[in-house]
């Protein structure tokens, strides 16, 4: 519990420190966005007062302090280029960015552990010496490039999808399952290669430990050996590894959804860094952020609930 | 000094070894003037005359993948060496000083490495603008934070050591021991590092280029060759394979490199 209440402290301090770096780097950009705001309408007495409404005259730390209350309660400002509630630019992003994530996620966990226990199990044979190379290559792939191969080859060769026609939710929730399956594909399979090999080397290297020793004396096959005795310990690292790779799948998800044209935050994050529309790129930006901290965080609680040796280290 | 997990190593020297001279041969000499436009041959197959064939205005696309792959490598080179002096003696003085000033850093160096790498370095694109040089400093900056940590950690695990205390007691200046004794022993940590850091500034460059806002025309890079054939993918799926292979080699081969050098090779 003790371990818990230290770890949320962290997490609040981290969490004020992501905002308040994110909201300081979206204030040095040079320029006064009153500029663009009015555009062919712009005299000097306009921006002085839309920048008196905007609050841009205030300090620093009251503008954040001002803006970071506003974003806890949902109200988080208003795009540049839309001219309406960020919120409302957001809305229906967040979900398809978020069902990418959770899908590769998914793959990822549900392919790399039975793969790292077969790498493990028939290690130095044939099996294990092809995938491992082919590992090695898979996990050198970037994500966007395969979802290029992955349009090529699933979608204008064997058309089994439309590339850029994006089933939403609403209309269909396993045709939405069925185009996102391609782009969490492409996320996933490098990740995969990661786990597996990371998991592959866990089992080894517990299978030197002087309990292993005992447990194959009392005459277990090395198939019971890794199941019932090793894998409980090799899983460790590979459960906080798995936890904290969510980040890095939001990430890539970012660069997938250009390549599949699908409208989720990434998209929109790329499209509002071009048009300089901050407001709308500091929301993303703190989101994304929020998220990743907040799942590495869990990593931590996870790891420790699995594992109590943790606390005291 | 370094335990050689022998046939990765190889293998990765290898094969950055043979994208190396590629490059450097590519700086001097390529088979076609990579920007030379020639209509009547516009996106033909890989043939003896175009190894990779040509692109959407009749460009040699091998001679186009050896300059963009120079390109993205030197953007790389340009932004670990960035991130590795300034993280090197962030990380050398935080660590061997100690003290509140280590904590403030390392609890900013936390909150920094919190973001996906990529994230930031949108971040930075939003702040800087995009372009070759901005790429640069943006990646270089990103870097810091995991050069330091790893200095430090070193710095701070060998400032009690034996070999430490002897220079003390001979009266050997700080900065000496430091930066003399001590940094030459966390190389083996910190090279893998580096073979680390090339891995994700190819990674980096190419998505940012691809993404549009990295490297802009009418400089070249594999990233923003990738963008631009992914509109040819029906008529010239050479294209975009071609840029995507010379990646994958680049991250390959640092990748194997950073094995053998004792890193688990997961960045």
């Amino acid at each position: 519990m003790q371990y818990i209440i230290k770890k949320t402290g962290v997490l609040l301090i981290t969490l004020i420190l992501v905002s308040m770096l994110a909201f300081l780097a979206f204030q040095i950009i040079p320029g006064d966005p009153t500029t663009k705001l009015l555009g062919t309408e712009y005299t000097p007495e306009r921006a002085a007062a839309l920048r008196e409404e905007l609050g841009l005259n205030r300090s620093i730390p009251a503008r954040y302090w001002d803006w970071l209350t506003a974003f806890l309660t949902g109200d988080m400002g208003t795009s540049y280029s839309y001219s309406m509630a960020v919120r409302e630019v957001l809305r229906g992003k967040v979900a398809v960015t978020a069902a990418l994530s959770i899908l590769s996620w998914l793959l990822v966990t549900a392919v790399s552990i039975p793969l790292g226990i077969a790498l493990a199990r028939y290690k130095g044979g044939r099996f294990d010496r092809i995938s491992l190379s082919i590992n090695q290559i898979l996990m050198a792939i970037p994500p966007f490039f395969l979802g290029i191969l992955f349009t090529y080859l699933f979608g204008l060769l064997l058309r089994w999808f439309v590339p850029g026609r994006f089933v939403p939710f609403s209309q269909s929730f396993w045709g939405c399952i069925g185009y996102l399956f391609f782009p969490a594909l492409a996320i996933s399979i490098p990740k995969i290669a990661k786990v597996a090999k990371l998991l592959r080397s866990s089992i080894l290297h517990e299978m030197n430990l002087d309990y292993v020793r005992t447990a194959y004396s009392h005459g277990n096959s090395r198939w019971m050996v890794i199941k019932d005795h090793v894998l409980r310990n090799a899983l460790l690292p590979v459960v906080t590894y798995l936890a904290m790779s969510l980040a890095d799948i939001v990430a890539s998800s970012i660069i997938v959804e250009q390549v599949f044209v699908l409208p989720g935050l990434g998209r929109l994050l790329i499209a509002s860094i071009s048009n300089r529309d901050f407001p709308v790129a500091l929301c993303i930006v703190v989101i994304i952020a929020f998220v990743v901290v907040f799942m590495n965080y869990l990593a931590d609680v996870v790891t420790q609930y699995v594992d109590p040796r943790v606390r005291l280290s | 000094m370094f335990q050689i997990k022998d046939k990765n190593f190889r293998a990765g020297l290898i094969i950055t070894g043979a994208m190396l001279l590629i490059i450097l041969v590519g700086t001097f000499w390529t088979p076609y003037d990579p920007n030379a436009m020639n209509a009547s041959i516009k996106m033909s197959a890989p043939s003896l005359y175009h190894l990779l064939g040509t692109d959407n205005f009749g460009r040699d696309i091998f001679s186009r993948v050896v300059e963009g792959a120079g390109a993205t490598f030197l953007i790389a080179l340009a932004s670990v060496a960035i991130g590795l002096v300034l993280g090197l003696v962030i990380g050398a003085l935080t660590g061997w000083y100690g003290g509140w000033v280590d904590e403030v850093l390392m609890r900013l160096n936390d909150s920094i490495t919190a973001f996906p790498s990529i994230l930031l370095a949108l971040v930075l694109i939003a702040i800087f603008g995009g372009g070759k040089y901005n790429i640069i400093l943006a990646l270089g900056v990103l870097f810091i934070p995991t050069f330091a940590r790893i200095v430090r950690m070193e710095v701070a695990r060998q400032k009690n050591l034996d070999y430490v205390r002897n220079a003390r007691l001979m009266g050997v200046k700080d900065m000496r021991i430091l930066f003399v004794h001590i940094l030459p022993n966390t190389l083996p940590v910190l090279l893998s590092t580096v073979a680390i850091g090339f891995n994700n500034a190819v990674l980096a460059e190419a998505s940012m280029s691809y993404l549009g806002i990295g490297v802009q025309p009418p400089d070249p890079s594999l990233g923003r060759m990738l963008n631009e054939a992914q509109a040819y993918l029906v008529s010239a799926p050479w294209y975009a394979l071609s840029a995507g292979l010379a990646i994958i080699l680049l991250v390959l081969g640092f990748g194997l490199l950073s094995d053998g050098l004792g890193g688990d090779g997961l960045a």
